[in-house]
């Protein structure tokens, strides 16, 4: 049987000598059980020590090798070859800055990300020498917005996220969710300050392709509805609640 | 060259990183904690563990277990002082990843749930269902999100530590987004870059884990210790070498050859109970399981895969719904990345390096031998893992003595290093740098030299060792990184130059590929993970030692021998299976 090759396509950049991106073609074999990013090491240990990219775990868990492969945002550990025409496009995620060749900007989302307060605010002081008591069930509620890998998959498929630069975008506003949801947590009404803001989840249209493209099935478009939905009904309540526990 | 003052510097960002930046901003929220890492945290290793963090959990348990477990399980190895404080430690700092919002499996009850594992008496393995690694970092990351005093520099390689009469001033790094050369100057310096696996072929560990900071530690001064001791866990996906959890055999998964057959109750590890009892079989520790794969292999009796022998790894009877309670991670990578769902299918499984026993030698504050230089997590060896680590006790020890080097190095209160010296040890360190930019690039390769490597570390370093292949090691390795030494690189550019972060990688890889060889070549006994076919019993008569390996420029390392820490329960037998007194 021979050996299947394919053209790998990358776009270019390197900062210092290109004045914008170009295009590059390597042609690499294909084994059964490669990936993209088995095909961008290969590149790289053989044909082009120049190409850069980010990787690590390849088993679809740190989130570092986000791309676009043949205009989809994808994860390059997870994207087999064998599910791609002899043509393979890579790119690096849209939607973010390029500082180099495939390596996008993650430096807007790491700063932005603390505005939203992702950690447990406890909602009453946590039990000595014991473990906050919680259900299966109550866990049940926020255990996929656990899930996020901060991949940034999502910011490269939602719309608003290139029309607003100041949108928190989908991942973050999932994790504030997540939090929200966390029954040993109080902390909704601080992070509402942030995610009730302009540029929180009114911004969202629900398109709904951020959980389209989640590589772990994490449903960022349902969180921003449900805050959406959590947070106009603070708004009617408020009057009822004054002078109690908001 | 840009130079930041700071009063912490910690060096990698996984869980051990995270937990030591979190207690130096505890201990004291008016310092400057830099966290510098060459990934984003988040992407660190510590997100691939999957199956949980041992720490006593229920009544009918109890430190002492947890103590003689490991004991044992470390095959008499492990400074029984450092183990003592670990298991003690061990249930608060998992409460407090609780109080944190760690999103652990629960009970019924509403309490936290623990499942058996290899080599454990009693099940009081924490977990997050088989994704406990990823929830431990991202809870982790997101509470360091809370500290003011936690400064963090994503993405800078850090080249050297910054070491002078005995004391450790800082590290200097390089900004990868723009090849800024960046001192960072501290009394106190923790590191916690992780392993070394990828000095291995075939691997769990991430691209990223090549031992930086073993190597850093190494090349200033500090002795690494029981670096022979190299973990394969018994259970990794043929080609790729993606894990599949202990825990999958913690929840009832049991292991059988080509025959249909559960070999390990040929090897001591009997007997095959329906359900595993603890300590047996299926539940034995990492080394035996391993070990075991290695006989039957030679037997003819695994089974042939396209990537290689394999043996059968069956959940089948567990049933999808708890499958996909317990193990819904272990189906997702099975599925992806082996084609087989084991829901219907056994998922073929074979043994695969992934854990680094030795490293920085460090006591139980977590120092290391130079002033001012803490380690915690895999790269150090403290020792509570001894000749061979027990299945989740890593996840736990990175919490423990992650906690206590911040803390330590935070509440030290030595003088800031005085800036022209650290400019001037910076300047040094670097010229390893400027040499491999300023080299064009010749026979040699990084990816050529890293390949001969990975060869001699799987040939001559693997499983079972004997002197001749060790010899060969010790004799090639030298040689590469005599030709390490001509070493040119194609990208001369500043802004995110991975080959000059691989080729520092890679030369770190060499350094500790080199100390680990001549460490099991001294070694001539066997040992938990560590088996000579030369010299097959434990001699605890020579080699109740640590071996210590002391870097020596272009040489060899020179081997000396640190006594063992006893302190109440003398070398016995080690007994698995329906054997044990356990």
């Amino acid at each position: 049987m021979t050996e299947r090759r394919i053209q790998l396509e990358v776009q270019r950049y390197r900062p210092e000598t290109d004045s914008e991106p170009t295009w590059e073609s390597y042609d690499v074999p294909a084994m059964e059980d490669w990936v993209v990013l088995d095909a961008l090491n290969y590149v790289k240990d053989h044909l082009d020590g120049t190409l850069s990219y980010r990787w690590s775990c390849r088993m679809a868990v740190c989130g570092s090798c986000g791309v676009m492969v043949n205009g989809q945002p994808v994860l390059a550990c997870k994207a087999f070859l064998r599910d791609y025409p002899e043509t393979v496009r890579v790119e690096p995620l849209a939607n973010l800055a390029v500082h180099r060749d495939l390596i996008g900007d993650m430096e807007t989302f790491a700063a932005r990300l603390p505005e939203v307060k992702p950690y447990l605010i406890p909602g009453e002081e946590p039990p000595e020498e014991d473990v906050f008591r919680q259900q299966p069930s109550e866990l049940a509620v926020y255990r996929q917005f656990t899930m996020c890998i901060n991949c940034l998959l999502c910011y490269s498929a939602c719309p608003q996220v290139g029309l607003n630069e100041n949108y928190l975008g989908p991942s973050i506003l999932a994790l504030a969710h997540r939090y929200n949801q966390d029954s040993r947590d109080g902390g909704r009404a601080e992070r509402e300050e942030v995610t009730a803001s302009e540029d929180g989840v009114w911004e969202c249209t629900f398109v709904g392709e951020c959980s389209e493209v989640c590589p772990k099935g994490v449903d960022p478009a349902g969180a921003i509805q449900q805050m959406k939905l959590a947070s106009s009904m603070d708004w009617i309540t408020r009057p009822l609640k004054r002078g109690g526990k908001s | 060259m840009r130079f930041v003052n700071a009063d912490v510097v910690i060096i990698g960002g996984g869980g051990a990183g995270l937990r030591a930046a979190i207690a130096a901003a505890e201990a004291d929220p008016s310092l400057h904690v830099a966290l510098v890492s060459k990934i984003y945290p988040m992407r660190s290793h510590t997100v691939a563990a999957e199956g949980g963090a041992a720490g006593v959990a229920s009544e009918n348990d109890s430190l002492e277990n947890h103590f003689r477990d490991t004991v044992s399980g470390g095959d008499w190895l492990c400074d029984q002082d450092a183990v003592d404080l670990f298991v003690k430690e061990a249930p608060g700092v998992l409460r407090e990843l609780e109080h944190w919002g760690c999103p652990w499996s629960r009970q019924a009850d509403g309490r936290v749930a623990v499942r058996p594992f290899g080599g454990m008496k009693i099940e009081r393995t924490w977990y997050a269902a088989d994704k406990s690694g990823f929830h431990i970092l991202h809870t982790l990351f997101q509470t360091s999100l809370k500290y003011d005093a936690i400064h963090r520099y994503d993405e800078y390689y850090v080249v050297d530590l910054l070491v002078a009469d005995g004391r450790c001033m800082g590290c200097v790094a390089i900004e990868l987004k723009t090849g800024e050369t960046v001192v960072f100057a501290a009394p106190s310096v923790v590191m916690a870059t992780g392993g070394a696996g990828r000095a291995f072929p075939f691997t769990t560990n991430a691209g990223t884990n090549t031992g930086d900071g073993i190597a850093m530690a190494y090349r200033a001064g500090v002795p690494l210790k029981d670096m022979e001791f190299v973990q394969y866990h018994p259970t990794g996906l043929p080609g790729k070498g993606i894990l599949i959890t202990e825990g999958a055999r913690g929840e009832g998964g049991i292991l059988v050859n080509r025959d249909g057959y559960r070999y390990l109750q040929d090897y001591n590890l009997g007997p095959p109970d329906p359900w595993p009892r603890k300590k047996a079989m299926e539940l034995g520790p990492r080394d035996r399981l391993s070990q075991a794969f290695w006989h039957e292999q030679q037997k003819g009796r695994t089974v042939d895969h396209p990537a290689g022998q394999v043996v059968l790894l069956d959940v089948r009877h567990l049933g999808e719904k708890k499958i996909n309670e317990r193990l819904p991670f272990v189906r997702e990578l099975a599925r992806i990345y082996a084609a087989v769902d084991p829901v219907h299918e056994p998922i073929p499984v074979r043994p695969v390096v992934h854990y680094t026993m030795g490293g920085i030698d460090t006591d139980i504050d977590a120092a290391s031998p130079v002033t001012g230089l803490y380690a915690a997590g895999e790269c150090a060896c403290v020792s509570i893992n001894g000749a061979n680590r027990l299945g989740s006790n890593s996840l736990t020890e990175l919490l423990v003595f992650g906690r206590i080097a911040g803390h330590n190095a935070a509440t030290a209160r030595a003088e800031h290093p005085d800036e022209a010296s650290a400019r001037e040890l910076a300047e040094t360190a670097m010229s390893r740098v400027q040499r491999l930019l300023d080299t064009d690039p010749g026979e040699e390769s990084v990816a050529g030299l890293r390949d001969e490597l990975n060869g001699y570390m799987e040939e001559c370093a693997g499983i079972y060792r004997d002197q001749e292949r060790l010899d060969q090691a010790c004799e090639g390795i030298a040689g590469l990184r005599e030709r390490y030494g001509k070493l040119g690189l194609t990208d001369k550019s500043c802004v995110f130059n991975t080959e000059l972060a691989y080729a520092l990688e890679l030369g770190s890889m060499l350094e500790i590929g080199e100390a680990l060889v001549h460490a099991a070549r001294m070694r001539r006994e066997s040992r938990g993970a560590h088996q000579r076919l030369d010299f097959t019993e434990r001699n605890d008569d020579e080699f109740l030692v640590h071996s210590m390996a002391s870097f020596r420029g272009d040489g060899p390392p020179e081997i000396t021998r640190k006594p063992v820490t006893i302190t109440r329960w003398e070398p016995a037998e080690r007994v698995y299976g329906g054997t044990s007194d356990d």
